[in-house]
């Protein structure tokens, strides 16, 4: 049986297509139980998209944290986004590192790689182009730690495929603005 | 003065400086120490409810008719996930209220327990902000804080989950002083170079029309005021919300109606063709702007918002403006006046003869009858009856709503209570009891219909305890009316489970509560009948027997934009054909 075609909403489909645009939003939020679930639950509740989400207290004295996510969406859903997260009662500030460029993006893998021979080799070779770290090593298999870009450890996690990629662990982008000042 | 006391005890004496002086609540287990402080005090009236979602209306139709921010004080459990409803209804409709639950102790909280459930979990989407409390150090703040959170900003609900060996746990109380929180500021204030701006924008209009809506009695009573004052010194038409009915009088020369799905006719044509829209404390619901790429196509539009987030959500503006209606429509009249500004007249002229023109169309206009009660008429009596005395009117949700909306006029703000939002059935009755315990003095009517009244008819039981004499006028037409009426247009006149089987006998029902019954079906009989209601001192079910097929009329059908409306034809008993007017991708809306 055809599963039914889930109907286009007339709403969305009345407004003018708005090109999707990938953003890191940076949040700073009261480190209180449950702040995470309402920041999770608000992408949920609302329909957003989240790609990464990395979340720490930064100040200790202040039980401070800041949430770091990474989401797609057409312009006013971004904005849209920015201010439902404003408007959470623990939310102190929310900040589009994306806007001009001024956000540094960094996200740091493990990546477990098994061959013997002539994969072995490669596998060092690549590691080595890519600053990547040996961090655990056996006669058959090696675990790499890289940090960069998104899209590098994407690059890096691709090439170790076929030469014998077992499992990756990423921890999501930390973002920072760039120059002396705060966000 | 800061005490030590149980936490059980902070709870009340944090209720009592917040000024709460009616608790609408239902014991049970893990709120008994809280229960226990209740009985040994005065000052905070404890109004025992037959079930906890009536104690959340009963709570928002207190805070809507006083302003003042509504309590409610439930058990853990089913007593939290029974609130749930209401929450979510003052949350959609930004009504304060603060919601005391009990909690199993902390050493049980994960184990479930009997009647335990994760009340922060369930109640975080439906609620402003809520909080568990597992310490008794952190109580005494978190109430305040809650209070806070309520009632600034916009408004809205807030939950306070209170285990139960905190209600035991003695600790250090002080009396809210300049509670501040943290992080939450609304900015209260609007920016002062874009009222400017706004009044620029105004003075040089040709078709502006205010569209107002439930923040601006949110506010509060002056901001009612001051929109009352910018309307009489531009001399622009004003239409509102459902949510926004009072704050402008339905009696003022400037009023068009209620704008929307069931709006009238000049409200919504206005709508559309008006080249400025100035939005205030409005959140353009897709009941109000009908298919958004054809909303007022060729307007400027000018949003007022305490809610940043509620600002570009739905509909793109020009120029917005975030802060408290109140606070903005004061900085507005104050640059209006000393910038003497003045509308274009002989502009708005031209405007106002487009408007009289659409008035004239009469779109409330329906057939009466000397056979049957027409439910309009129903509505009209009952306003003409009841207009010289202070009367607080709450609803269900339905046909009957949109009636009442209609046809009920109302000239001062805090007045009319319905859900909104939501639009949750069994509203009305606790509303009403509600709004009742907040003007004792006042005559309260919950304008209902036979299929609503039936979700929340053991509030009756309330009214009759705390011998509250709420009004409930039933306009009987044997059907869920919208969702009838929504068959016919959509699904082929198939009355899929709309049909209201097995009513009760309401006159039975009344006296089996110990309130009076009365029933009519004659429209000769209806003032005498509406008449003998009001007189009783005291709980009435009013079984207002009407026309069973009436459809509310005027109506954007789904899908189609503010000038493609649907009237009532006075001239054809058929009525409209209706199945052919609303496409495909109209039906798929709601």
């Amino acid at each position: 049986m055809n599963a039914p075609a889930s109907p286009p909403s007339p709403y969305s489909a009345s407004k003018a297509q708005s090109k999707i645009e990938q953003h890191t939003l940076s949040v700073l939020a009261d480190n209180e139980p449950g702040v995470l679930a309402r920041v999770v639950g608000l992408f949920s509740g609302r329909g957003y998209n989240i790609e990464s989400l990395t979340v720490a207290e930064v100040v200790h004295a202040e039980h401070l944290s800041r949430i770091t996510i990474r989401t797609s969406g057409a312009p006013e859903t971004i904005d849209q986004i920015r201010h439902q997260l404003e408007r959470l009662v623990p939310v102190r500030q929310v900040t589009d590192l994306s806007e001009g460029g001024k956000g540094l993006e960094r996200e740091l893998a493990m990546v477990k790689v098994r061959g013997r021979g002539e994969n072995r080799a490669d596998a060092l070779q690549l590691a080595d182009a890519f600053r990547a770290r040996i961090v655990d090593a056996t006669t058959e298999s090696f675990i790499f730690e890289l940090t960069g870009k998104p899209e590098k450890i994407d690059e890096f996690v691709d090439l170790m495929r076929p030469i014998g990629l077992v499992e990756v662990s990423r921890t999501g982008v930390a973002a920072i603005s760039r120059g002396p000042q705060p966000i | 003065m800061s005490k030590e006391m149980t936490g059980a005890e902070m709870v009340v004496e944090a209720l009592k400086d917040h000024g709460v002086d009616v608790l609408f609540g239902y014991p049970g287990g893990a709120v008994l120490p809280i229960y226990d402080v209740l009985f040994q005090q005065e000052a905070v009236r404890h109004i025992l409810v037959r079930h906890e979602q009536g104690a959340a209306h009963a709570a928002e139709g207190y805070a809507r008719s006083s302003g003042k921010v509504g309590a409610l004080l439930v058990t853990s459990g089913p007593g939290a996930t029974n609130t749930v409803t209401g929450l979510t209804d003052a949350l959609m409709d930004s009504i304060p209220l603060v919601c005391i639950t009990g909690q199993v102790p902390t050493h049980l909280i994960g184990s479930d327990a009997f009647q335990e459930c994760d009340t922060v979990g369930i109640t975080r989407h439906c609620t402003k902000h809520n909080y568990l409390v597992k310490s008794i150090d952190d109580l005494c703040r978190v109430l305040h804080e809650a209070f806070y959170v309520a009632t600034n900003g916009r408004p809205g609900p807030v939950v306070v989950d209170i285990p139960k060996d905190v209600q035991f746990a003695r600790g250090v109380y002080a009396p809210p002083h300049n509670v501040q929180h943290k992080t939450y500021n609304p900015q209260m204030d609007g920016d002062t170079a874009l009222i400017r701006e706004a009044v620029r924008m105004m003075a040089s209009a040709q078709k502006p029309i205010f569209y107002t809506g439930g923040g601006v009695i949110n506010s509060g009573s002056p901001a009612s005021t001051l929109l009352r004052e910018l309307v009489a010194l531009t001399g622009f038409p004003i239409t509102s919300t459902l949510m926004g009915l009072g704050a402008y009088p339905a009696s003022g020369d400037a009023w068009l109606g209620m704008l929307g799905m069931h709006g009238t006719f000049e409200a919504n044509n206005a709508m559309h063709d008006c080249d400025l829209m100035i939005a205030v404390g409005a959140r353009f619901d897709d009941r109000i702007t009908g298919r958004l790429d054809a909303f007022s196509p060729g307007s400027k539009k000018i949003h007022i918002d305490i809610d940043r987030s509620s600002i570009n959500k739905n509909v793109k503006v020009d120029l917005a403006i975030v802060g408290d209606c109140g606070h903005v429509l004061e900085a507005m009249v104050r640059v209006w006046r000393s910038e003497a500004m003045h509308a274009e007249k002989q502009q708005l002229g031209d405007w106002w003869r487009q408007i009289d023109q659409w008035r004239g169309r009469k779109s409330l206009a329906f057939r009466n009858s000397d056979k049957v009660i027409k439910p309009q008429y129903a509505v009209q009596r009952l306003y003409e009856l009841t207009k010289d005395k202070d009367v607080y009117i709450t609803t269900e949700v339905g046909q009957h709503q949109m009636w009442a909306a209609q046809h009920f006029h109302f000239d001062e703000p805090n007045h009319w209570m319905t859900s909104g939002g939501l639009g949750t059935m069994g509203y009305g009755l606790p509303a009403a009891i509600g709004a009742q315990l907040a003007h004792p003095g006042s005559l309260v009517v919950d304008i209902a219909g036979e299929a609503s009244i039936l979700m929340c008819i053991q509030e009756l039981s309330t009214a009759i305890q705390y011998r509250l004499p709420v009004k409930v006028f039933i306009l009987n037409n044997e059907y869920m009316g919208m969702v009838r009426q929504w068959q016919e247009l959509l699904h082929g006149g198939r009355y899929s489970h709309s049909y209201s089987e097995a009513l009760p006998d309401f006159v039975k029902l009344a006296e089996a509560f110990g309130a009076k019954g009365v029933r009519c079906y004659d429209p000769a009989g209806l003032d005498a009948a509406i008449k003998e209601m009001l007189d009783y001192d005291g709980p009435v079910l009013f079984d207002c027997v009407v026309e069973k097929s009436e459809n509310c009329f005027p109506m954007i059908p789904s899908g189609k934009a503010h000038n493609d409306m649907l009237l009532a034809d006075l001239s054809d008993d058929a009525g409209i054909e209706l199945g052919a007017v609303i496409d495909e991708k109209g039906k798929m809306l709601v």
